[in-house]
Order: C-alpha cells, then sequence, then structure tokens
C-alpha cells in the first residue's frame, strides 16, 4: 500500500520520546490559522510511498532509536486520513519492534463504523499518541480551525477508553488560544481522562508564514507575536493544575 | 598534612601497583593496573583559583595584543629553536604550577628553519620581521632544509601536478608533524631510564654486522635520539626541575610530560603537533596525592587548567598560503579522552572530566583539540556530560573507540584530526591529500587542467560526447586515478625521505619504542562533490558545454538525482566504492621505509582552497565554490535531516580508511530537544547511534547561524567562540573572511 507523504525528518526531538523518524503526510481537513505546515493541507500532491520503501529506510535509524529510546512518529497534515496505510505502516513497525506515534489533531475522527474498524486495529499497534487540544470552547475552535471541536474532543474520550497514552498539546496563540478561563476549562477536561503522561505547551512561533507566501495565501495572524515567556509558564500552571483559575 | 616528599620517600614509585610496566616501558600497563574508574557525575568539579583567573585574563590580555599586532605578537627572528635555545619564560612564575613556553616569552614564535628556510623568511616577512642575515645565509649556503631536499628530487610531473592543486597540501615545506611522543614516559621513568633503554636498543641494532642503508640510517637516528633526551634533561635544569629521575607527585608528573612535550614542539613545527593521551595516565599521579593528602581538589583541578592553559599558548610562525589551507593558527595539541579498556573497563577517570572542565574554567577554546573516544559503554554519567560541554562550548570532537580499539587496542591516541596511533609505538608519514574532484574533470578533458589549459596528467583521450556516460567516464576515471595515485606517492617517498634526513623528529622518536609501526598516510579531498557528479552523470542527463579548445568547462544537468548525504544507497554506494578504489591503486605503489598505507577523508579548512582550484563540476556545483570538508555531504544537500545526513557517512568504510574519515555537524540547540536535559540526552544518543553505525568520527557544534553572523561583524565581542570544523576547532574570528562564509553557509540541521 502506498501513502501520500509530504516530507521526511530523520532526526525529530520534540514530536515524541527520544531520536525520532517523522514522517509529514499530505492532506489535512482542518485550515487553522497558525498552522505552520500549510503545504501539508492539499489532499493530493505530496509523493507517494510504499511501506516496504519506508520500512527499508526506517530499519537503518535502529541504532539511534535504540539509543535513544525513540521511534518513528507520522505527523501531517492528519496522520489519521490515511489510517488503513498507517495500520500497515505500524504493523510492520511493530515486528521490528520499532516504537510508533501520531501526531494528530482528531480532525478527521468519527465513529462511523468503517472508520472505527481500521481506527481500532491501529490502535493495537501504535504506542503513543500526540494529541492536539486547541482550543476548548466550541465556537471558537471554529475560528480558529474552520471546525468545531466535538468530534475531536470525542477522540480524545475514544483514547480514554482504549487505554491509549497520549500526550497532550496545546499551541499558546496570544488572542486565540490564550485566555485564562478557557485554559482553565481545557485543564479541566484533559483532567477527566486518565490516560493523559505529558501536557505540552507549544508556544505560537512564525516560522511557517513564508509557506503560507509560497502558497499565495493571506496569513490570518497577521502582527500576532509569539507568547512571552510568562504567558507560556503560566498556561503550564494551568493545564498542569499547578494553579487554578476561578471560572464564573 | 605530610609533605610530598615524606610522602615518596626514596621511591617515586611508592604507593603503585606492581607490573611489567617496571622491568621495561610499558606505560599502557602502568595505566591498566593503576588507573581508577570514576562513573560519578560532574558535581565533584573545582571551580578556577584565583592565580588561574589572573593567569588566564593575562593570555587574554596577550591575545588581544596579538590580535592587535596582525596576528604575531612577536616572533623570534635570530636564535634557531632547538630544546636548549632559549632561557626559562615565564607568564607569572609566582602563581604559574605548571612552567615553560617555546621560547623565553609567553606568544613570541619561535625560528624553525629545518623545514625550510623559505618558510621561516616568508612568514616573518608576512608579518614585518625580518631574519637575521647570518641564520639566513647558513641555512641557504652552509645547512640545507628539508624543502630544498625535496624540490632537488620531486620531478617535473610531480611539480606540474602540485602546481595545478590536484595534489595540494604537502608538508614540503613545513614541518611533517603527526608523530606523538610518549611524553608520559618522561614522568613514569626519568631521562636517565629512558637514555639507559635507548642504549641497549642502539647495541641491537645492526648486531649481524650487515651495514645496509637501513641500519646505518637507524643507529644514526637511535643516537639523535639518545642526544635529545640529554638535551631534555638539560631543558628541566633551565627551569629548575631534574627530569633525570621519574616525577614524584602529581605535579612533577604534570611538569615532566609537558616539558617532554615542549621540547618536541621547541624543535619541530610540524603541522600537527598532538599530545597523546595523557588524562588518565595523570590521573593516577593525582589518585595517589589525594589520597595521601597532600593535594585537594581545587589544587588538583589547577594543575589540569594550568597545564591546558600552556597547551593554549602553543604557537608557530606559518606563512599566509599556510594559513589558507589551516586556517585559524591551529597546533592540533590533540588529547584523547575516555575510550575503554580492553578488559571492557571505562578508561574514564576524574580527570577525564577536570580536562573537559578546562572549557568552563578557562572558557572556549580550540586547543587543546579535545577528543573524546566514544563507547557505547562510557557511563552514562560521563555521556551527558560530554554532550552538555559540547552544547555549551562547540569545543569537542568524538571518535568511536569500539572501532578503532580493534585496530589498535586500548592505549592509541588521534595524531591531528582523526588519525589514530598506538602511542610511543607507531607514528605516520603525514601525506595530505589530493583533489579527486578535479580528477574527475582531467578523466573528461584527458588530462588537461580546466583551469589552466595545461597538460597535467598524460595525455589520454578525452571525451568527446555531447552527453556524458557514465561506463565511460568511469573507465576513463579509471585511468586517471592510476596515474594520480603513482605520483602521488612517489612525491610522498620523496617527502619523508628528505624529512627523515633533514628535519628527523628526535626527541618524538625518543619517546617511541626501537621498532616503530610506519603507515603512509594519503588522502582525498572532494569526496561528495565526485559522488554527486557521477549520480548525476548516472541518473540524470549531463551535458557537456565544452570552450573554443574543445575543454569542458561546463555541465547542464537535466533531470533529477541521488545526492551523497540522504542515506540513499544508490549514491553512497558511489562513494564508498570510490574510497575503495582509491586505496587500493595507492596500496600498488611501494612506500618509503615500507610504511603501510593509509588514507584519510578529511580536509582540514583546505575544502576552501580546492574549490577555488577546481573548475564547474558535473552535479552542478560551480567553479571555485568550496568542497563539503572531509567525508561530509556538500552543503545544503543533506535534506532528509540529521540521521540520513550521519547515515551515509557512517557507510564510508574504516578499512579502507584507516586514518580517519571526518565529519563536521552543526546543530541549532533547540532543534536537539526542548529542554535542556532532553538535549543533553539527545546528543549523547545520537553519538552512540552513529558509533553503532560505524561512523568514525564527529565534530559536534551547536549555536544558531546568527550567532557566527554576529561573530562575523563584531569579531571583538567573542574572542574565544570556538567552532569545530574538519577535524579540529578554531576561534572563529581568526578565520578568512571566506572561511567564515563557508561555515555559515554550511548546513545547519534546525528541523523543528
Amino acid at each position: 500500500m502506498k501513502g501520500r507523504i509530504h516530507s521526511i525528518e530523520t532526526m525529530g526531538t520534540v514530536d515524541g520520546p527520544g531520536l525520532r523518524y517523522i514522517i509529514f503526510t499530505q492532506g489535512c481537513l482542518l485550515r487553522c490559522q497558525f498552522c505552520h505546515n500549510p503545504d501539508t493541507w492539499k489532499m493530493t500532491g505530496g509523493k507517494e510511498m510504499s511501506v516496504e520503501e519506508l520500512v527499508e529506510d526506517i530499519k537503518s535509524y535502529q541504532p539511534f532509536f535504540e539509543s535513544s529510546g525513540g521511534g518513528v512518529t507520522v505527523s501531517g497534515g492528519e496522520p489519521l486520513i490515511q489510517a488503513d496505510f498507517l495500520l500497515e505502516l505500524f504493523t510492520e513497525l511493530k515486528k521490528l519492534g520499532i516504537h510508533t506515534c501520531i501526531d494528530s489533531s482528531g480532525g478527521c475522527f468519527s465513529r462511523a463504523p468503517r472508520f472505527m474498524e481500521t481506527l481500532d486495529k491501529l490502535m493495537d499497534v501504535t504506542d503513543l499518541i500526540l494529541y492536539d487540544l486547541k482550543q476548548i470552547d466550541a465556537e471558537k475552535h471554529k475560528e480558529l480551525t474552520g471546525v468545531s471541536n466535538d468530534h475531536i474532543l470525542d477522540m480524545a474520550r475514544y483514547l480514554d477508553e482504549k487505554g491509549i497514552p497520549i500526550w497532550v498539546r496545546h499551541v499558546l496563540i496570544p488572542g486565540g488560544s490564550d485566555d485564562d478561563v478557557l485554559l482553565q476549562r481545557l485543564s479541566d477536561f484533559i483532567a477527566t481522562l486518565s490516560n493523559v503522561e505529558r501536557i505540552d505547551v507549544l508556544p505560537y512561533h512564525k516560522l511557517g508564514v513564508y509557506k503560507w507566501e509560497n502558497l499565495g495565501l493571506k496569513y490570518p495572524l497577521e502582527g500576532v507575536e509569539p507568547p512571552t515567556q510568562e504567558r507560556v509558564e503560566n498556561a503550564e500552571a494551568i493545564l498542569n493544575r499547578e494553579k487554578t483559575i476561578p471560572i464564573s | 598534612m605530610k609533605t610530598a616528599d615524606e610522602v615518596v620517600k626514596s621511591n617515586p614509585w611508592n604507593g603503585f601497583r606492581e607490573g611489567n610496566w617496571q622491568k621495561e616501558i610499558d606505560v599502557r600497563d602502568f595505566i591498566i593496573k593503576n588507573f581508577t574508574l570514576y562513573e560519578g557525575n560532574e558535581d565533584f568539579l573545582a571551580d578556577a583559583t584565583e592565580a588561574t583567573k589572573a593567569l588566564w585574563d593575562q593570555v587574554m590580555d596577550l591575545t588581544k595584543e596579538e590580535r592587535e599586532r596582525g596576528g604575531v605578537y612577536d616572533l623570534d627572528t635570530k636564535i634557531v629553536s632547538t630544546i636548549t635555545s632559549h632561557g626559562a619564560g615565564y607568564l607569572d612564575e609566582n602563581k604559574e604550577k605548571i612552567v615553560g613556553v617555546q621560547t623565553d616569552v609567553p606568544f613570541k614564535r619561535s625560528l624553525q628553519p629545518f623545514g625550510g628556510i623559505r618558510m621561516a623568511s616568508v612568514s616573518a616577512e608576512s608579518y614585518g620581521y625580518k631574519l637575521d642575515e647570518e641564520v639566513e645565509k647558513i641555512f641557504t649556503d652552509y645547512r640545507k632544509t628539508h624543502n630544498q631536499g625535496v624540490f632537488d628530487a620531486y620531478t617535473p610531473e610531480i611539480r606540474d601536478a602540485r602546481r595545478a592543486g590536484i595534489v595540494t597540501g604537502l608538508p614540503d615545506a613545513y614541518g611533517r608533524g603527526r608523530i606523538i611522543g610518549d611524553y608520559r614516559r618522561v614522568a613514569l621513568y626519568g631521562t636517565d631510564k629512558l637514555i639507559e633503554e635507548k642504549k641497549a636498543d642502539l647495541s641491537l641494532i645492526g648486531g649481524n654486522g650487515v651495514m645496509s642503508d637501513d641500519v646505518i640510517r637507524d643507529r644514526e637516528e637511535h643516537m639523535e635520539q639518545i642526544r635529545a633526551l640529554q638535551e631534555l634533561k638539560q631543558l628541566g635544569d633551565i627551569y629548575g626541575f631534574d627530569l633525570s629521575r621519574p616525577a614524584e607527585n602529581a605535579q612533577e608528573a604534570f611538569q615532566w610530560l609537558y616539558l617532554g612535550y615542549l621540547a618536541a614542539i621547541k624543535e619541530q613545527n610540524g603541522a600537527a603537533m598532538s599530545l597523546g593521551r595523557v588524562s588518565t595516565f595523570l590521573d593516577i599521579y593525582i589518585e595517589r596525592d589525594l589520597e595521601n593528602g597532600v593535594l585537594t581538589e581545587e589544587e588538583a583541578q589547577e594543575l589540569v587548567d594550568h597545564f591546558v592553559m600552556k597547551l593554549r599558548l602553543v604557537k608557530f610562525a606559518r606563512t599566509p598560503e599556510y594559513n589558507d589551507l589551516f586556517s585559524g593558527d591551529p597546533t592540533w595539541v590533540t588529547e584523547s579522552l575516555a575510550g575503554i579498556a580492553e578488559d571492557g573497563r571505562p578508561l574514564v577517570t576524574k580527570s577525564s572530566y577536570r580536562f573537559l572542565h578546562t572549557l568552563d574554567n578557562l572558557g572556549p577554546a580550540p586547543e587543546p583539540n579535545l577528543t573524546v573516544l566514544w563507547s557505547e559503554k562510557l557511563p552514562e554519567n560521563y555521556k551527558k556530560y560530554c554532550a552538555n560541554m559540547s552544547i555549551k562550548s562547540s569545543s569537542i570532537q568524538y571518535e568511536n573507540d569500539d572501532l578503532m580499539r580493534s585496530y589498535y587496542g586500548d592505549d592509541y591516541g588521534i595524531a591531528c584530526c582523526v588519525s589514530a596511533m598506538r602511542i610511543g609505538k607507531q607514528m605516520q608519514f603525514f601525506g595530505a591529500r589530493v583533489n579527486l574532484a578535479k580528477a574527475l574533470l582531467y578523466s573528461i578533458n584527458g588530462g588537461v587542467d580546466e583551469k589552466s589549459k595545461a597538460q597535467v596528467a598524460p595525455s589520454y583521450a578525452p571525451i568527446t560526447s555531447e552527453y556524458l556516460d557514465y561506463d565511460e567516464v568511469m573507465e576513463k576515471y579509471d585511468t586517471i586515478l592510476e596515474w594520480l595515485a603513482g605520483t602521488y606517492v612517489n612525491a610522498l617517498n620523496i617527502i619523508h625521505y628528505m624529512h627523515d634526513k633533514y628535519s628527523y623528529e628526535r626527541i618524538e622518536m625518543a619517546l617511541h619504542d626501537r621498532e616503530v609501526f610506519r603507515t603512509m598516510a594519503c588522502g582525498i579531498a572532494g569526496l561528495s562533490v565526485v559522488a554527486d557528479s557521477l549520480s548525476a552523470i548516472k541518473y540524470a542527463d549531463v551535458r557537456v558545454i565544452r570552450d573554443e579548445d574543445g575543454i569542458a568547462v561546463d555541465y547542464e544537468v537535466e533531470g533529477d538525482f541521488p545526492k551523497y548525504g540522504n542515506n540513499d544507497d544508490r549514491v553512497d554506494e558511489i562513494a564508498s566504492d570510490l574510497v575503495k578504489t582509491f586505496m587500493n591503486k595507492v596500496k600498488q605503489h611501494k612506500t618509503y621505509r615500507d610504511s603501510v598505507h593509509t588514507q584519510s577523508l578529511l580536509t582540514i579548512t583546505s575544502n576552501v582552497v580546492y574549490g577555488k582550484k577546481t573548475g564547474n563540476t558535473p552535479d552542478g556545483r560551480r567553479a571555485g565554490e568550496p568542497f563539503a570538508p572531509g567525508a561530509n555531504p556538500l552543503h545544503g544537500r543533506d535534506q532528509n535531516g540529521s540521521l540520513a545526513s550521519l547515515s551515509s557517512v557512517a557507510k564510508m568504510p574504516y578499512e579502507y580508511a584507516q586514518d580517519g574519515i571526518s565529519n563536521t555537524f552543526s546543530i541549532v540547540p533547540k532543534a536537539l530537544g526542548k529542554s535542556e536535559e532532553e538535549r543533553k540526552k539527545n546528543l549523547a544518543a545520537m553519538l552512540d547511534g552513529y558509533v553503532k553505525k560505524e561512523g568514525h568520527h564527529l565534530n559536534v557544534n551547536v549555536f544558531d547561524r546568527e550567532t557566527l553572523m554576529d561573530a562575523m561583524e563584531h569579531p571583538e565581542e567573542y574572542p574565544q567562540l570556538t567552532i569545530r570544523v574538519s577535524g579540529y576547532a578554531v576561534n572563529f574570528v581568526k578565520l578568512t573572511r571566506e572561511q567564515q562564509i563557508d561555515v555559515i553557509n554550511r548546513t545547519f540541521h534546525e528541523s523543528l
């Protein structure tokens, strides 16, 4: 089976534990205003690569995975759009004892039987999910990403039911996802989950802006600056429940 | 508290475990029997003492003054440097725990004409000095030098190849270096014992009565060695030490060892004057003194700091041409740290930490060239400490001990950048390198140089087709390489014959065994350019553009092709095959003193000069653009991230490049991980993985490109900014602007 691959980075250090082989897949349903990989949105394009081809390449990095406790992370784009491909890839990687991880925002999640059948199987060969919770408020989520967050929160519950460990990631955007009360509500939601191993606050950055320009797109967050260190620490404290904001 | 004298009493070896080292010269045995493994963390380390800080301030002031004086503080124009040529010199005698400088004044460069009077005279003139007329006359009219000997014997063919830059950087006008004396022997045995052993050796040479060239030379060399050891003893007298006996405590061990090394650099301005592997040896003396209560941790660190400070002061007078090749005033005082003993114990001691800790106490610096012999089996604490110091200082290089131990045992050191040799038992004839990219162009142009249009190689039939055919190019390339290997080895044989004759390394060889294993260390440059060019010819269409004389001067690549540095076997195999092919060709030629052929994939900073001398290449590289250094992929062509790049280089076969495979790696801090802890862990893991994949060497730089750009504009604000280039470290601000730009243009791994 072939997957649609945007690009490969052989030394990822921030997308899961240890040194990681990152596969960026092509295609995403979300249109996040802060996206730093808008070139992965389109469902077409990218390079078609077979499972065998990828596994052959990945195998050569096993010494690095072993020494670092690393493995393979599929990011995107939205990897779950190609769930069938992921299933076949991860099945092969598990045969080699390689740690598998998906970086997802749950944008294509649904409880439809056909999708669930594949997803259930995929979760059997997935060791970790990096799960983006971008905004707890449904309205604001739609503003920020173009879609509502009902199914995204639902997928978090699904992963909890399945007992799949997740690292929650929250991109902190001044004005977009940095409201104390909303952070508290997000924190309260996360607290209902029992599968959360780690919570990362990712400060919004502008390194992907040039890609919007290259694609001829208008950058919606023009003028928004990265958050201050103080705000980052504030969000970390709230999400890790070291600090509580009263919700009126 | 007891005094050191009371502790050691009449026997300087008191407290050491017995072994064969007492019966014969066997430093390895002494280390293996006596070293104390340390697996803890760095918390025990002591800060710089007030004396250390004051001395270092003085050094920084002198460094500033040197820069303001145009790169040379002072230069001896009259006294020819020998082991005993100068009186004692000090920074501040009352504060220095380890003493001795090359001349009578720190920072004053010595006069060393034996390699070549021209080099001595030109380097003096380029800094505004004039050699003493009498000295110049003596070394021109009466005393022949290495340089003159070489040019007397060079053939016209070798001269042409040299002029065209297909063979470059040959040590034919300067000291060859890359010989490591076992300076530890001075401390452990004292000069009397060493002289006695050498005299015994001498009596064994020529015992069968046949006075052949070899035997005569060997006898003469041994007499020279004995004389040098006697002079070393006198050098001790000049500074008030009795080197005839073994060192009795840690301070003496450092001092004895250092004076052995100082004798070597007073007499030889070799390109690389490496130190060897001394830290674990010296640690044994420190441990004994600590145990006896005559030394504190502060004092132990002070000895290391002051010793290292001396190593940072080593300087030679060089010509501008030399600086183009080997930029930044390098001396390659390489010290090899850690590694694993053959019995499986890591050779990591507290002093393996103390030496790296000088990067904190004195700040980062290019010298000594701190080289960690890396193994998966090193203690985790030490791995993390090394990684941390790399992230902080970008001053460390790593070499694969698991790979080298099987070739050289557990008491080898690195000469220069990547050349491993058993200490005191092995030496090399340094052979610089040939330009394989230019050779490829010669195969297309029938041996005609693409820049000068001169017929440099023999006149073979050129390629005349519009598009390059892979098989045809390979066939012709093979013929050119055959010629090149022969010409190259011939040149090296002449050089080393003359160096032995006119500029023999007496004191360094006196600190070797009688029978020495010699290698002929050849080298190649332009590996990635050739690999990518051949890949373009094979996988894309390469159209030749010829000038009015029919010489191929440019190439147009139609289509895409696999590029070295992306872990793609299609091109990586072309590169590794090339390494094997050239080694096999070199091996067919007889070498001087039956030395064993080796080669390195190392360019130092000469990748810039080589690039300048080489025309457009079929991979799309433009004429004059720098090559990649060493075995690195060409700048910007490795696009799948660090591990792909490392994996490509790790495929180069060490078996066919036993003189070392250099890889320089630059990464921005945040690409190593989010937190400091993760960065240390990830860098150590990356090194483990590279070693497992049998990668040989890695220079590690951790900084942002912006830092370098700023340093280029404001050098005065970055006096100690140190970066690793190809196999050594330099003060970034001492590089030529061209080389600074080359470093900045290199691939910085910065994925997020």
